[in-house]
């Protein structure tokens, strides 16, 4: 069931300066997301990403297009009724954007005072929400007093205090380590799972993407350009935008110094090979249905040596994807023969040509 | 020195005066202050009720009387004062004229320490639903507390100050008294205790500032 629906939605900014040209910030965009769903949307920054989450709560308003909401249009919504729809939909940050002059327990209780709840309630709910991001023994702590990942729990338990159906992710660990970053993403599963909230997120890092999103959503210039299944999308990324950003992303392509590094240490032809876990990507046969094994065992049946120099296995929800960059000697012709015969189906890229 | 300790009963009452205008001036000016700090802090580019009009107006008004130097402005706004039936010259003058004159200096320091309130914090209220006035009202200005008791805490200092200033047209308190006695009558003694009780109000205001800044932003 569509639950959060944007069709052919158009943000313009007036320009900064007197004699520019507006801002088009989000370019008819049309998305869809189902109730339940954890859609995320990846792009390089500027691409319009914040903006298209700022739509849903309508913190921004569309110059055209429409934004519903559980099958209601929120586009000319007035401010009273705004409010009320933004306490459906909790919101976390990059920055976690906290009230320093508040405890801990005061930050979740603010969504619930601005909800005119009774006090009773209010304590009942906070209680509640410490204990499931696990915060429990923080009720009386200020922000300030707490690690990046305690502000992210705390700005989820907020995010969640109205019980809201839907959750907007802005780079929500962007500014964690990579162990705070885990458990954040552990416990956004969990809001997905054990509550049913559906999720927004926007994020550059594969983490949370990998762990989190059903379907992912591709922006570039304020215009999505891809958009499906996450397994699809990250292992046969089809516009060249896309490409770019999975290969910046998943960085098991080797690409500029990497490249270089490897040719000047490896004599030799240097390919690599995509490779899957013998399944099908993105409907293709084929593209996805090579596995490391048949690689290796076509190369070493045309009497050729090869080295395993670079590469990256990624495991999207049990379904695998990467690839092995190699460096392989022998005879010339005997390679340009093994070539042939793994790129029959194993979709392959020659560095050296690339150089 | 002997003329100083007959004096003491003058010291006392031009003491008590001095606090009175310095209390009276900042509760007026504070408020009024706070008033138009909010104004332009809301009616700015993109902020909570951004308004160009309003906006400017304010700047314009504000940046017009905060640098007048206040001997200056004193003298302006007599016929103002008469015209709102105070005398010219007392305390209640005084009180007037430092209002008017703290007024404008507390907009900026409001609207400047209310912008330290980074812009997220804002959104971040604005996504749960609460309303803009809300949001100006109420939890602006205690995120920005600290800063803020540290702003007042600065103009009260000026305050007293300007309660010196506005003694030279009679309007009572420590300026008056070390004017009168001390300086026209070539008494540095006076003069002098006139300065050190000055000093210890300072001091003492200072403290309690910093005091409670402190236990606002717990460090």
């Amino acid at each position: 069931m569509t639950f959060i629906r944007l069709t052919g939605v158009t943000k313009t900014f007036p320009p900064s300066s007197k004699d520019g040209s507006p801002v088009v910030a989000v370019d008819d965009v049309s998305l869809t997301v189902d109730a339940g769903d954890v859609c995320g949307i990846i792009g390089y920054s500027g691409a319009g990403k914040s903006t298209v989450l700022r739509l849903v709560n309508a913190l921004e308003t569309p110059t055209s297009g429409t934004v519903e909401i559980d099958g209601r249009d929120i586009t000319h919504l007035r401010e009273r009724e705004l409010r009320a729809l933004r306490a459906d939909i909790g919101m976390i940050f990059q920055q976690f954007n906290l009230f320093d002059s508040r405890t801990v327990a005061k930050n979740i209780a603010y969504p619930l005072e601005v909800a005119r709840r009774p006090r009773a309630e209010i304590a009942a709910r906070v209680d509640e929400l410490l204990r499931f991001v696990g915060l429990a023994d923080k009720a009386g702590s200020y922000p300030e007093q707490l690690s990046g990942g305690q502000k992210q729990r705390v700005g989820i338990a907020r995010a969640l205090a109205t019980s809201p159906r839907i959750l907007l992710a802005d780079e929500a660990t962007s500014a964690l380590d990579p162990d705070t970053t885990q458990e954040v993403l552990a416990l956004l599963k969990r809001v997905n799972a054990e509550l049913g909230v559906t999720i927004l997120v926007i994020t550059h890092e594969m983490d949370v993407i990998r762990t989190l999103a059903d379907r992912v959503v591709v922006m570039e210039h304020g215009r999505i350009i891809e958009s499906g299944d996450v397994f699809d999308v990250l292992s046969s990324p089809q516009h060249a935008a896309t490409q770019r950003f999975v290969a910046s992303i998943i960085e098991d392509v080797p690409t500029g110094t990497q490249l270089r590094t490897l040719r000047e240490r490896h004599p030799g032809r240097i390919v690599t090979l995509q490779i899957g876990d013998g399944g099908q990507i993105g409907g293709l046969a084929g593209a996805g249905a090579t596995t490391q094994a048949d690689v290796f065992a076509t190369l070493a049946a045309h009497g050729v040596r090869f080295e395993l120099v670079h590469g990256g296995i990624n495991d999207i929800r049990g379904r695998v994807f990467g690839h092995l960059t190699l460096a392989v000697t022998g005879d010339a012709d005997a390679v340009q023969r093994a070539l042939d015969a793994v790129s029959a189906f194993a979709p392959l890229i020659e560095e050296d040509a690339r150089g | 020195m002997d003329r100083l300790i007959d004096l003491l009963p003058d010291l006392w009452q031009a003491t008590v005066e001095t606090l009175y205008v310095v209390s009276l001036s900042l509760v007026f000016g504070g408020i009024a202050g706070l008033f138009v700090g909010l104004a332009l802090y809301a009616t700015r580019p993109g902020s909570l009720f951004p308004n160009r009009f309003l906006f400017g107006t304010l700047n314009v008004v504000v940046n017009f009387f905060r640098p007048i130097p206040f001997v200056i402005l004193l003298a302006a706004v007599q016929p103002l004062a008469r015209g709102l039936g105070i005398p010219g010259i007392g305390p209640v003058f005084g009180i007037f004229a430092i209002t008017i004159a703290s007024l404008f200096a507390i907009s900026r320091i409001v609207e400047q320490n209310l912008l330290t309130v980074r812009p997220g914090v804002i959104e971040a209220a604005r996504a749960t639903g609460a309303s803009r006035s809300r949001i100006l009202l109420r939890l602006l200005p205690r995120e920005a507390l600290g800063p803020l008791i540290l702003g007042y805490t600065f103009i009260v200092v000026a305050l007293v100050d300007m309660t010196a200033i506005a003694g030279a047209v009679a309007a009572g308190g420590l300026g008056e008294f070390a004017i009168v006695y001390g300086f026209k009558q070539f008494n540095p003694w006076v003069t002098w205790a006139a300065v050190l009780v000055i000093i210890v109000i300072v001091q003492a205001v200072q403290f309690l500032g910093n005091t409670l800044a402190r236990r606002v932003l717990r460090r």
